[in-house]
């Protein structure tokens, strides 16, 4: 059974073809300058960190009287936690405890690293679930995002110091107290997408079709959340990167005996003024790093979410 | 005397696109007291043609040869300095949609009044005489408060008169209008365009006015032009364009548009009741702690039936709540009173838990093919979400997708493909597929061709037909177009304001309506009586 005309209005119909030349979004993201850069300079500082002990380092933990504040490029010795002594050149100078920065340096790139991805996907993953309920379930709204605006009257460094403080300092417990403030940030953000996803005539169409509440939040609404919470989620990290350095700096992070950027710098504010490479070199690795996560989220959110970009 | 002419005007299109070119080698003029139709579907690059002429196009479309005269002058070459002069005082142009045309934090006063500081000398007292003169020549009631109103304060049809005033405060010789009634009510589109008639008729400007719609067409122009992919395939005299079409693809154009002349096609009226609402009711309320409660009364007493293979046709403008009954009868919003029963079961009541395993029997397809497909699902998954969710095997649910895509006409190998690969009405046809595949016993189209182009309207709403027939299916029609109405309805339901204000066979009402709303609504529609001819 055919309808007249139908043929006839196929064969002239000249309807657009433009949709099937559109660029997948992998690779737009790919052609980016600003994710290249920034993507290039974290697979190099995620190299190091794998890399550390080959890359003429010592054990952070190692130190000689002998070799106090050694200047960058001065040769030392160093005695092993079996006694014996090695001759060392202190690429970066050494601290006050004859501690070799290049090494502290090297080995801090991985706990940075560490804290700002589980930060990230810490306060990623908490922030869907409750978005997701608070978009999507009604009723838990109100009761929901109240909890999320009174903690986000709390300035994020104190809800940190303050986490930190009730337990005992560990790589969990920082990455804990870092990802909680941001917590209420992800909610807002999954909140609103999901408000404005919910209305779209496909999730009605899923409801239609009596699809369960669970599979339409989980199946239709959660996926189209995901590119602008992958570029929530790089600018999270960076934060995290570097409210870890400052906790550490403050002396709340993580024990001293833990090579951090934050501590690193810290046992080096006191000499300063005489020996300014103990801050300088960790303070240069952090503002790289930081830089180039930043670079790449803004990479990404131009390529994936192109609305936030007109607005932000 | 041609106020403008376009001399084989050719715009690039960015690499990459569908085509080199937005638009080829076009020419054709416009005279002093005439109005010119450039019609096209989308895509066709009449609004790139326009942007041209204003010199307003981006920098990713330059022209790449000819020239645009505006009264001799080449306005391809000219400065910006001297497109700014030009712009307002020689050539102006209104838009589709005034709300986002006009700045929201002005009144309409302060605008007209920029247009008149920028370009003339005129001193303030008599700035603000020209512009109430204006004004009141765009017959808007009470051009004191108007010009004190922002945007949001004003209705569509006072926002597109506004816009209409701004364009004309300083007498320019050619209007270009892009679509100007095409997000507007069919009434204040009769409205609109008589206005515009009038004003060109009594300034003897050149009109450019560009649109899809042949009814505004039959209506509005003196000539048209016909563009198809960025080329002209004809220009003539309306008369000749419409009734005695030259060029295959202005034919096929012509014939696609429905006639306002009911189908006639008998529907049998002892065919079982598969819906039937008894004074559905919906209520919104504004719920705040702070505001007050005012209630919006969005449908009041709807009583409707459709019988099985039959088609019935809720009608109306934009607010008459033709919407708000089809999302109840859906169950996608809830009604605040009354029943609706689908095969004597009532569901108007029944929570989202009791409804689920009745949620088949009523399907629904939607306005915009853009946004009723996830774009992270394949079409194949949409197809298949359905029957899944209700029991049927993943293998069996695969096949009755391939064999959905082949009765929407599609190729069943796009199971695989996301919707983005697809165009508007491929997109529908997907939706139609989707909403088949659990052999609903009505099938709710919610302007289902209000977003596609004339011809590809017509495929869809054969389609529809066609489906309906050999599945004997109901169908429940929300349109706000008479033409489309007429084709597809064997009865009709007028609404206006909520309210059902006429309901009977659509022969009797589109033959003989009776209430006056409806014969309003009927006089306007645009190319009312005027024949169009075919092949």
């Amino acid at each position: 059974m055919d309808t007249p005309g139908l043929k006839q209005y196929e064969a002239l119909s000249v309807e657009s073809a433009a949709a099937l030349r559109q660029e997948g979004a992998w690779r737009r993201v790919q052609r980016s300058w600003s994710v290249r850069i920034g993507g290039t300079a974290l697979v190099v500082l995620v190299a190091v960190a794998l890399a550390a002990p080959w890359l003429g380092t010592v054990d952070p933990a190692l130190f000689d009287a002998g070799s106090r504040d050694l200047l960058p490029g001065e040769r030392g010795e160093i005695t092993t936690l079996e006694g014996a002594t090695l001759h060392h050149k202190f690429l970066m100078g050494s601290d006050s405890f004859g501690r070799d920065i290049y090494s502290r340096v090297v080995y801090g790139t991985r706990v940075s690293l560490i804290v700002g991805v589980c930060a990230a996907l810490v306060a990623l993953a908490f922030g869907i679930v409750f978005g997701l309920c608070a978009g999507y379930l009604r009723w838990l709204d109100g009761i929901l995002m109240r909890v999320m605006d009174g903690l986000m009257a709390i300035p994020a460094i104190l809800i940190a110091i303050a986490l930190v403080g009730l337990w005992r300092a560990s790589l969990v417990t920082v990455i804990v107290a870092i990802a909680v403030p941001e917590i209420p940030r992800v909610t807002r953000l999954v909140r609103s997408l999901v408000l404005t996803i919910r209305e779209e005539p496909y999730v009605e169409a899923a409801i239609a079709l009596g699809t369960p509440t669970w599979k339409i939040m989980l199946g239709h609404i959660l996926p189209n959340t995901v590119a602008p919470l992958v570029v929530q989620g790089t600018f999270i990290c960076a934060s995290a990167i570097l409210v870890e350095a400052i906790l550490s700096f403050l002396g709340v992070g993580l024990p001293p005996d833990i090579p951090t950027w934050g501590n690193i710098m810290a046992e080096g504010r006191i000499q300063f003024v005489s020996y300014p490479h103990n801050v300088f070199f960790p303070g240069v690795f952090l503002a790289v790093t930081v830089l180039a996560v930043n670079i790449l989220g803004d990479g990404l959110r131009d390529t994936l979410d192109p609305r936030m970009a007109r607005r932000v | 005397m041609n106020v403008m002419e376009a001399r084989g005007l050719t715009i690039a299109l960015p690499a990459g696109g569908d085509r080199k070119e937005a638009v080829s080698k076009v020419s054709f003029s416009v005279k002093r007291g005439e109005i010119l139709c450039l019609v096209g579907e989308s895509g066709s690059g009449k609004s790139v043609i326009a942007q041209g002429i204003m010199g307003l196009l981006p920098r990713t479309l330059p022209i790449t040869a000819g020239a645009t005269l505006l009264e001799g002058e080449d306005t391809v070459q000219a400065s910006p300095e001297r497109l700014r002069a030009l712009r307002a005082t020689r050539m102006s142009m209104i838009f589709q949609e005034p709300m986002t045309a006009l700045n929201p934090v002005m009144t309409c006063g302060e605008q007209m009044d920029e247009v008149l500081r920028a370009h003339t000398a005129l001193a303030p007292p008599e700035r603000r005489r020209k512009t109430l003169a204006t004004v009141q020549e765009v017959l808007l009631p009470d051009p004191e408060r108007m010009i004190a109103s922002y945007p949001h304060q004003l209705s569509g049809g006072q926002r597109q008169r506004i816009m209409i005033a701004m364009a004309l405060v300083l007498e320019p010789a050619l209007l270009i209008a892009d679509e100007p009634t095409t997000a507007l009510d069919v009434t204040t589109q009769a409205q609109i365009l008589n206005l515009i008639r009038e004003l060109q008729a009594r300034h003897g400007m050149g009109v450019l006015f560009i649109t899809h719609d042949f009814g505004v067409v039959a209506e509005i122009a003196h000539r048209v032009a016909v563009l198809r992919l960025g080329e002209l395939v004809e220009v003539g005299d309306r008369d000749e364009v419409l009734k005695r079409p030259q060029h295959e693809y202005t034919r096929m154009l012509i014939g696609a548009v429905p006639t306002l002349q009911p189908h006639g096609r008998k529907a049998d009226p002892g065919a079982p009741l598969v819906l039937e609402t008894k004074n559905l009711d919906k209520i919104y309320v504004d719920r705040g702690w702070f505001a007050k409660h005012r209630p919006v009364h969005a449908a009041k007493s709807v009583s409707l039936s459709i019988r099985r293979g039959q088609t019935l046709g809720i009608v109306g403008e934009s607010g008459s709540g033709k919407s708000t009954v089809a999302r109840c009868i859906v169950r996608l919003i809830e009604p605040s009173g009354g029943e609706i029963r689908v095969h004597g079961e009532e569901i108007a009541a029944r929570s989202h838990r009791a409804l689920r395993p009745l949620r088949r029997r009523v399907q629904i397809v939607f306005q915009d093919p853009y946004r009723s497909l996830n774009p992270r699902r394949t079409v194949g998954d949409a197809i298949m979400e359905g029957p899944l969710n209700y029991g049927v095997p993943r293998a069996e649910a695969r096949e009755r997708a391939r064999r959905l895509l082949e009765l929407v006409r599609m190729d069943p190998a796009v199971l695989e493909r996301y919707p983005h690969q697809f165009s508007g009405g491929q997109r529908q046809r997907i939706c139609i597929a989707r909403a088949l595949a659990v052999e609903p016993e009505l099938l709710v189209a919610d302007e289902p061709v209000s977003a596609l182009d004339v011809s590809v309207q017509a495929q869809v709403l054969a389609l529809l037909e066609e489906i309906r027939t050999r599945l004997d299916l109901a169908m429940l029609f929300i349109t706000h177009d008479l033409r489309v109405a007429a084709q597809v309805c064997d009865h009709v339901a007028v609404m206006s304001s909520g309210e059902v204000v006429e309901y009977g066979p659509a022969e009797e009402v589109f033959l003989n309506p009776k209430h006056a709303y409806t014969q309003a609504l009927f006089a306007a529609a645009p190319g009312r009586g005027f024949v169009f001819g075919t092949a």
